[in-house]
């Protein structure tokens, strides 16, 4: 009965937050740049480079991580008091396994082409670093709302590297952009042009240069980033 | 022959990290000495070997449309691949766990070396990714699929330690500040890919 007791008189003397408060919204933002999972973090690289040849891959893989790591964070944040220390990795691999086997299907029956070309990438979700790297460091001791708000902070800042690199490789590469020609068939070397594309940029050593690129910008930019 | 051609081909023209870029967290992460870079890399080589014959099995055996048919006649339509991902993982979950008491009880000193790795391999993606290549391309045979995943476990070997020699030699040059450690190694490791890319194409 008195444990009863004092849990309630907690949750009254807890002071109610605004839904986006400051502290909320850092959670948001901070992942955009300063704490970025990509170039600060170093997590989910491996699913980041391969699928950034065009730009509507990177668009539909960082939607699907994004919905991965918000329900996934929710889940566990509402979880989190249930799980026994011990297993908690292997308990949320299957929270993982499942959203992953969702998203899978719901991209194999409404856009079949880009499913095809993500393959295995979007099985690799799973493993990303990103969404383990929430649940542990967020989701296990946080309350469901603050972890969601950091699940979507952490997403658009996975998504907008993603994107940008994309559209990089995609413009310079094949010349398109989301599939359609930027530049016209009559400026190409083959048709008696000036211009050719930069096949280099579509092969997979271009992504990697690409973001160390990125990651060059952004810290000679915001020096405080910069390793010692 | 084929099973060598599959391990060649694993190490040289589809290299996990220089043609995927799977397993490149602990990559970047665990290249910072050689020494450690190997202990890594024995750890993945000895997980793929094992783990991907196993999915293999699992694959052909329970979860492939028409696996089942070992049952009985009437369990021929049965299409479970949608379980894969979480069989999968669990596979290689529990497979990691195995592997490390094994190691602990029968070899103290290749747990001391391997030891602090194993737990890390289980979210490894190149391990993952191993298991989910061998469904896409439907090897023949199960030594095909054991000798896919040994020559993968090599390739990343090859890769990692490849890069932490470098980045112990890196320690005495002059990199521009904000590329210092992360950007310089990605910038490393494309060109050390674009190198690589001389072995795409070579049919064997």
């Amino acid at each position: 009965m008195s444990e009863v007791a004092v849990e309630k008189v907690e949750i009254e003397k807890a002071p109610k937050e605004p839904l986006f408060s400051t502290k909320n919204k850092k959670l948001i933002t901070d992942p955009l740049n300063e704490n970025n999972p990509i170039t600060i973090q170093v997590l989910g690289i491996c699913s980041a480079l391969a699928i950034t040849v065009q730009v509507k891959q990177a668009v539909f893989m960082s939607l699907s991580v994004l919905v991965v790591l918000m329900a996934g964070n929710w889940i566990i944040s509402a979880l989190r008091n249930l799980i026994p220390n011990r297993i908690r990795i292997i308990v949320q691999l299957v929270v993982v396994a499942t959203l992953v086997t969702l998203v899978d299907l719901a991209l194999k029956a409404y856009v079949p082409d880009v499913s095809e070309k993500l393959s295995v990438f979007v099985g690799l979700i799973i493993t990303n670093c990103i969404i383990m790297g929430r649940f542990e460091a967020f989701a296990m001791g946080n309350r469901k709302w603050p972890s969601v708000l950091d699940a979507l902070g952490n997403g658009l800042g996975y998504a907008w590297i993603l994107i940008a690199v994309a559209v990089v490789r995609e413009v310079f590469g094949s010349g398109k952009f989301w599939g359609f020609q930027l530049i016209p068939d009559s400026w190409m070397m083959a048709n008696g042009g000036f211009y050719m594309n930069n096949n280099l940029m579509i092969l997979p050593p271009m992504a990697l240069i690409t973001v160390g690129v990125i990651i060059w910008i952004q810290r000679a930019r915001n020096t405080n980033l910069i390793e010692s | 022959m084929e099973a060598v051609n599959i391990f060649i081909k694993g190490i040289f023209v589809e290299n996990m990290i220089f043609a995927y870029f799977l397993g490149m967290c602990s990559y970047l992460a665990v290249s910072k000495t050689v020494k450690t870079a190997v202990g890594l890399g024995a750890a993945v080589i000895f997980v793929l070997g094992i783990t991907v014959p196993i999915n293999y099995l699992l694959e052909n055996y329970v979860l492939k449309e028409g696996a089942l048919t070992w049952l009985g006649a009437e369990y021929a339509s049965i299409d479970l691949s949608f379980l894969s991902f979480i069989l999968f993982i669990a596979v290689i979950a529990s497979m990691v766990q195995l592997v490390e008491m094994v190691v602990e009880r029968f070899s103290p000193a290749l747990y001391g070396a391997l030891g602090i790795f194993l737990p890390l391999i289980a979210v490894n993606c190149s391990i993952l990714g191993g298991a989910l290549f061998m469904q896409e391309r439907q090897y023949a045979s199960i030594g095909d699929a054991t000798s896919f995943g040994l020559g993968s476990g090599v390739g990343w070997f090859l890769a990692i330690v490849a890069i932490a020699a470098i980045r112990e030699k890196l320690q005495y040059s002059n990199v521009p500040a904000p590329l210092k450690g992360l950007g310089i190694t990605f910038i490393l490791t494309g060109l050390m890919g674009m190198a690589f890319m001389a072995f795409m194409g070579i049919e064997l």
